[in-house]
């Protein structure tokens, strides 16, 4: 007798709508790096949050205190504060290349794709290199087509989140 | 006498001459020497701030954190009283707990398994055969710091003979008084904090919780981000009712909204900020009455002045920003988020928005916090240059005035709480 598969398969990095969420993923990681924040932000659902949480475990941010925790207000605003010439800290910000790999798909369905990765950023500025290194969860909503696809939740779970941080003027 | 700093004498002045009435040397900022001395002579021998009693919740309750250079763990024992130990072992000199919060029993060192109680005593060694006749383990308790409290503050000392806190604090007292008020009816709790580093001496950030000059220029992005009433509850520049006092021993409050110093001294007029709508309608669907609503949201901003306690803690409008030095050019700053402590259908709603407004100013990522520290590691990229010249904190001082309390007042945006600050260093590190 032949048994029959009733468990779903776990997802493939192949799947086509996983590949689709790595490639937004690595989207946003280049407009990041290019400080193309307005082009970032329309990569984000209307519903959509950007957090970088401190408590490495919380899932509750509405009630802990975080580093970031966007809405879609929050995030128009904080696009006007990188690109308005203003903050000092975003005018003369360091200069960063990231890498996000080891994606892990969460979760595939035709409406959703949950992927775990891990991010290394290197921060340069006045002769200092920071390294920023963390866990990133994204929750993407696929559209239509690949480039109506969105981003509804990143969190960023940085090794050091409990720990003191530089102050920066650019986004993880 | 003022003796005048030059080129030639500044690397061979006395740290105390680089602290003139109106101007310190650049020197200050990035001499290692002068770092040393002020690890002792300052920060081993004043009142270092180190917890608010809500960190400490329960019998148990432990922080570990840093009283100048030295690693301290601040526990509260079973009958409640608060003790600051040496984050050190007694045998080996292992560090006994690198957590930054908890609840324990006592602290075991990971080396041996030496294990001391909350307030410090030796209890356990293992093998203890190989100690008869050599120890007493009455007197290996880990090494304790005075350890007193004002308004929920907790401040601790390794100098056993300076004057009790209350006396350090003096007319501070009835500052920290008004900004508890800030909880509307409820005690003030920790509700998180930021922690963030800048690549610069530790007094650059001492000056700025006292520079209101620097407001509208660094957090220009900051006020274009807020509504208007916000951006106009912070427009002090031109009022002359906005004032910095000195209250004595290197202490000054420097008041940019004055009509939010005493939040208790309410006439009923100032308009709700329309920000707040929502809460208000939270509040009012928890049945909190119209005056209690009033209060916890006049309130959300915090008080309307920065207390700034030498050497190390200010209590910042609605938060305390807490400073350590880490090397003559690396300072460790806390955020400190506070809000009500109550029942949760009143504190919840308040403490979330609270949440909200302290992420958007402060932290690594706030709309205030990152162009702060980038004028800050400004400020020693420069005063590496021309170290003869003096670095300035002259402004105001021909409009100081005494104010009927009798404390030397000039208006928020000069530079009296500096001066204030500045002249309790240079006594502290005076070699007389």
């Amino acid at each position: 007798m032949t048994e029959t598969l009733t468990h779903t398969a776990a997802p493939s990095l192949t799947d086509p709508r996983v590949l689709r969420g790595i490639e937004l993923a690595w989207r946003e990681a280049d407009l990041l790096d290019r400080k193309e924040y307005e082009a970032w932000n329309a990569l984000y659902a209307e519903d959509g949050h950007y957090v970088i949480p401190i408590d490495p475990d919380t899932t509750d941010f509405d009630n802990t205190l975080n580093m970031v925790y966007d809405d879609a207000r929050m995030r128009g605003m904080r696009v006007t504060r990188m690109t308005e010439g203003y903050a000092i800290a975003a005018v003369d910000s360091a200069t960063t290349a990231r890498t996000v790999s080891r994606f892990l798909p969460v979760e595939v369905s035709d409406a959703e794709v949950v992927l775990r990765a891990s991010q290394v950023l290197v921060a340069y500025k006045r002769g200092r290199h920071d390294l920023w290194a963390g866990d990133v969860e994204y929750r993407i909503r696929l559209g239509a087509t690949a480039a109506e696809d969105l981003i509804v939740r990143k969190v960023v779970r940085l090794v050091d989140s409990e720990a003191a941080v530089p102050a920066a003027g650019f986004l993880l | 006498m003022t003796i005048e700093i030059t080129a030639s004498n500044v690397y061979d002045l006395a740290p105390a001459d680089l602290v003139q009435d109106d101007r310190v040397a650049g020197r200050m900022y990035t001499d290692p020497e002068i770092f040393e001395l002020e690890m002792t002579r300052i920060f081993e021998h004043t009142w270092i701030w180190v917890a608010h009693e809500s960190e400490l919740p329960n019998p148990g309750s432990f922080k570990s954190t840093y009283v100048g250079r030295q690693p301290v763990i601040v526990s509260r024992d079973r009958k409640g009283a608060i003790h600051t130990l040496v984050n050190r072992c007694r045998h080996r000199g292992a560090s006994l707990c690198e957590k930054r919060t908890g609840e324990a029993n006592g602290f075991t060192c990971p080396y041996h398994a030496w294990s001391y109680s909350l307030d410090g005593k030796l209890r356990g060694i293992p093998y203890p055969e190989g100690y008869e006749g050599v120890i007493d383990k009455s007197e290996l308790s880990l090494k304790r710091l005075r350890t007193e409290s004002y308004g929920g503050m907790v401040f601790a000392t390794l100098d056993e003979d300076i004057e009790p806190l209350e006396e350090f604090l003096g007319d501070v007292k009835l500052w920290i008084d008004r900004f508890m008020k800030q909880g509307g009816g409820y005690p003030i709790k920790v509700l998180g904090t930021h922690q963030f580093t800048f690549g610069g001496n530790w007094k650059i950030q001492l000056e700025n919780t006292t520079d209101g000059y620097h407001f509208p220029i660094v957090h220009r992005s900051w006020m274009a981000s807020v509504d208007a009433e916000t951006a106009d509850m912070m427009s002090f520049m031109t009022d002359p009712e906005a004032v910095t006092h000195d209250l004595g021993n290197g202490h000054s409050v420097a008041q940019m909204v004055p009509e939010h110093s005493d939040l208790d001294a309410d006439d009923g007029t100032e308009k709700l900020q329309d920000r707040f709508d929502e809460l208000i309608a939270d509040l009012r669907a928890a049945n909190l009455s119209d005056s209690a609503i009033r209060k916890v949201v006049l309130a959300m901003h915090g008080t309307g002045f920065n207390l700034n306690l030498f050497p190390n803690v200010s209590m910042s409008a609605a938060f305390f920003r807490v400073l350590r030095p880490i090397s003559v050019d690396r300072t460790v700053i806390e955020h400190v988020a506070i809000g009500p402590d109550g029942p949760d259908e009143v504190v919840g709603p308040v403490n979330r928005a609270r949440l909200r407004v302290h992420e958007h100013f402060q932290g690594p990522f706030g709309f205030g916090t990152p162009d702060d520290a980038e004028g800050w590691d400004r400020v020693q990229r420069g005063a590496q240059g021309a170290p003869e010249m003096p670095i300035l904190v002259n402004r105001g001082a021909a409009r100081e005035k005494p104010s009927p309390e009798g404390w030397t007042t000039s208006h928020v945006t000069d530079e009296t709480g500096m001066r204030a600050a500045y002249a309790q260093w240079k006594q502290m590190m005076s070699d007389d």
